[in-house]
């Protein structure tokens, strides 16, 4: 459950990042392919060694969803009906692999943010990530 | 037993030769008890958790938080054999303090972030990778004695 302070906090903090989305997206996802080298596999199709345009544009993409769904989370389910439909039925990514990136977001928070990445943030970015996870695999079944 | 490549040893002694204990410890163990309130449940005895100022100021919090680094060195002096190092404290946590062990990840996860604010873009992908094997080995061997 999300308070109302929790919300404009982490409304604020994405609509921060989003100037520099590609860096957040790109780091966290090269993160989890280093940490977690299992998730590479959704990924044989693309380049995604540090550096690539495909690591940078999808780690772009998936930073602008989250930033996007950080403006009105109580919309949450309207606003990612699209991806919902493509991660179920196209994409069919393993839901345990949410939790990995969200990890890993979170560390490239904290290493951007520093101390500004205070518990109280972290636990809000925590349960955002959780919710926009959980409102993704929705259709998955 | 467990392989460790030479960076991934010299990151890890390199890591705990330059943190404060008395700082890390403490905050990695609040950021738990801060992000994951329902871990509070094992420290019943430590007086005003009520919200985030307060589990941050606690002193009990504080001197928990430097055991449990304490702790943590044993497995960086040991790494070769954390499991048969950790064989007492594994048998201590199941059998006397009963802690589910899923929490150790929560509390493997907030040292993982404590470490990243602090060390910024040093964290980088590797170190942070050769962090994290070196704790899935920590939480694997305090696992070990659950039966």
């Amino acid at each position: 459950m999300l308070s109302k302070k929790e919300k404009k906090l982490i409304k604020d903090i994405w609509e921060r990042l989003t100037p520099v989305a590609e860096d957040i997206g790109s780091e966290a996802l090269l993160r989890m392919f280093t940490s977690y080298p299992g998730t590479k596999t959704y990924f044989s199709h693309l380049d995604i060694s540090p550096g690539s345009a495909h690591l940078n544009s999808h780690g772009k993409k998936i930073v602008l969803a989250i930033a996007g769904g950080a403006k009105d989370i109580s919309q949450l389910t309207v606003t990612l009906a699209p991806l919902q439909t493509l991660h179920a039925y196209q994409l069919r990514i393993d839901p345990t692999n949410f939790k990995l990136l969200s990890h890993c977001m979170l560390v490239t928070l904290a290493c951007y943010l520093g101390e500004e990445f205070t518990p109280v943030a972290h636990a809000a970015m925590d349960k955002y990530l959780s919710a926009f996870a959980a409102v993704l695999s929705e259709k998955y079944r | 037993m467990v392989k460790w490549t030479d960076f991934e040893r010299a990151t890890i002694q390199n890591i705990f030769s330059k943190i404060n204990y008395d700082v890390v410890g403490p905050a990695a163990l609040s950021r738990c008890l801060i992000v994951y309130p329902w871990t509070q449940r094992y420290f019943g005895g430590f007086g005003n958790l009520y919200n985030a100022a307060a589990i941050t100021s606690n002193p009990k919090v504080a001197a928990h938080g430097k055991v449990v680094l304490a702790g943590l060195e044993k497995a960086v002096k040991n790494m070769d054999d954390i499991k048969t190092t950790y064989k007492e404290l594994s048998v201590l946590h199941s059998e006397k303090l009963q802690v589910d062990p899923d929490n150790f990840n929560l509390l493997a996860d907030c040292l993982t972030i404590v470490l990243a604010g602090q060390m910024g873009a040093a964290f980088t992908p590797e170190v942070h990778a050769a962090f994290q094997k070196f704790l899935a080995v920590v939480v694997a061997s305090l696992r070990k004695q659950y039966l």
